[in-house]
């Protein structure tokens, strides 16, 4: 019974912990024998904790025993590899860390987890510094996709996604800076979040831009983001991007369906650059909500070019120190953008974020008239491992950056975004949708995630392999 | 941009500038990385901004 409920959203499991018909302890058995079994050929994990996985679980299920009910009750999850977890080394995909010592306490976000009766299962593959969309790596191996092991997971959270697609956890937290969690959550058919910027602590990330990263959940079922989220939500004074607000539930109004949304699909920009599955998936989800209005974004090719520009050159002054000393031990696909990253005028960078203050403007001026914003998550599926070009409108260019061209845009001005994953008709491969909502309304496109979900249009099913 | 942009030069002056050692076989995917950067900042630049439009270091959205 444990094994299968595994493979049941997070919600369910936490149910069942919570009344007694089945123990944290079995879930946690059940997640460590799937991953045991699975994950030698699909490279999701870096360093399991099932130690630490079993002692949690027998806390929560004294927990309950006790009397208490937790909201993520006995739910076996794991983080991305530039989580610090306590008595781990904070890999950040890299080779140089490798050689840091031991995590001595767990992330902020990490803390809210166990605060809420989750359970760890350890560190998970990522790319090189989170610079990344394929999750590839050439020190750790590649994570590849479970619906379809010669592809790619999609990166930077590469891990986060194939661990939860092929039901090792049932979620898993990741980092988004230009869409490294909504490109995994695209191409393995999950659900991602990446809230509000400043919205969620990073205190205890390995950091890869400080003025655009974000941190955020992956799972099978939109409720799942929900009750997540809510539960990683904490004032903490040691991320110096965080916005002090009021915390947000949007556990209670998740089935509020999305009667009262003014939503719109994504023209312009968002309609040139795809293959034709990515239209099709936003075409898809748009019809399963009544929607026929197009919105244009302004400038969105620039926004995408500045976020660009502010990524490799706040990315490579991070590295600088690195770069000088130890050049020779970056993965080779990191290496090339990150010393010339480091090689930026500063005028070029500088005007990109005062750029980005315009396109604020802007997007706030857009979303006075729309409340959610569809647009494709990727560009197309899947690629298979090893992919190097792409080509685009007709265009070959490098497959590598060119992954997020529809997920960079968004993030450069923090917005929330829910990606929810398509099946189109016939297709052996899923792909996602942005569900983009404004800032600090994670709970709108929460919503419209969930209407979607119940309606049978999205789904996250784990996969055979 | 006034002239076009030579990578190659940019990049090895800057190497030094900067502190870099750039080993040959790493070079070409610097000067192509650094190329594909020059082309995105020549499409940002190229928007024209007001001088009260001031950088938004620490983004509230």
């Amino acid at each position: 019974m444990s094994g299968e409920l595994l493979l049941r959203p997070a919600g369910e499991i936490a149910s069942a912990v919570n009344t007694g018909a089945v123990s944290a302890r079995e879930v946690a058995e059940a997640a460590i024998a799937r991953i045991e079994a699975t994950d030698g050929k699909l490279g999701a994990f870096t360093d399991p904790t099932f130690g630490r996985a079993l002692a949690e679980a027998e806390a929560v299920d004294t927990a309950v025993a006790g009397g208490a009910t937790l909201p993520l009750a006995g739910v076996p999850y794991a983080v991305k590899n530039l989580f610090d977890i306590a008595g781990v080394t904070t890999r950040a995909g890299a080779r140089i860390n490798d050689d840091h010592p031991p995590a001595k306490a767990d992330a902020t976000l990490v803390r809210q987890m166990t605060a809420a009766g989750a359970v760890m299962l350890g560190g998970l593959n990522m790319g090189e510094y989170a610079y990344d969309f394929t999750g590839e790596n050439a020190h750790h191996g590649a994570s590849l996709n479970p619906h379809d092991p010669t592809r790619m997971s999609g990166g930077s959270s590469g891990g986060s996604g194939t661990a939860v697609a092929a039901g090792m956890v049932a979620a898993s937290l990741g980092s988004d800076t230009n869409g490294s969690i909504r490109v995994p959550a695209s191409f393995c058919g999950l659900f991602g979040l990446k809230p509000t910027f400043g919205r969620l602590s990073r205190a205890g990330s390995f950091p890869f831009c400080a003025s655009l990263d974000h941190l955020g959940p992956i799972a099978r079922s939109a409720a799942d983001l929900a009750l997540i989220f809510d539960a990683l939500q904490v004032d903490d004074p040691a991320d110096p991007a965080q916005i002090r607000r009021p915390a947000l539930d949007t556990t209670p109004g998740i089935d509020d369906g999305i009667d009262g949304l003014r939503i719109a699909v994504a023209g312009g920009y968002f309609r040139e650059r795809g293959m034709p599955e990515a239209y099709a998936a936003v075409d898809h989800v748009a019809k399963a909500l009544g929607v026929d209005r197009e919105v244009v974004v302004p400038e969105a090719a620039r926004a995408r070019g500045a976020a660009y520009l502010i990524t490799t050159s706040e990315s490579s002054n991070l590295h600088l120190g690195r770069l000088r000393e130890r050049a020779a031990d970056f993965d080779p696909d990191t290496r090339g953008r990150l010393l010339s990253g480091a090689m930026v005028p500063a005028a070029w960078a500088i005007q990109a974020q005062r750029f980005r203050s315009w396109f604020r403007e802007a997007m706030r001026k857009v979303l006075e008239d729309v409340d959610i914003i569809l647009a494709p998550a990727t560009p197309f599926h899947a690629l298979k491992s090893g992919t190097k070009t792409v080509t685009l409108d007709g265009v070959e260019m490098p497959a590598r950056p060119n992954i997020g061209i529809f997920t960079q845009p968004i993030s450069f001005v923090g917005l929330p975004v829910v990606a929810v994953p398509v099946w189109l008709p016939g297709a052996a491969l899923p792909i996602g949708v942005q569900v983009v909502a404004p800032a600090w309304r994670e709970d709108w496109a929460l919503r419209v995630a969930r209407y979607l979900e119940a309606s049978g249009a999205v789904s996250a099913p784990v996969a055979n392999s | 941009m006034s002239k076009p942009f030579d990578a190659e030069k940019h990049v090895d002056h800057m190497a030094e500038v900067m502190g870099l050692t750039i080993a040959p076989e790493w070079r070409q995917s610097v000067v192509d990385n650094m190329a594909a950067t020059a082309a995105v900042a020549e499409l940002v630049l190229a928007f024209p901004l007001d001088d009260h439009v001031e950088p938004a270091p620490v983004f509230e959205a």
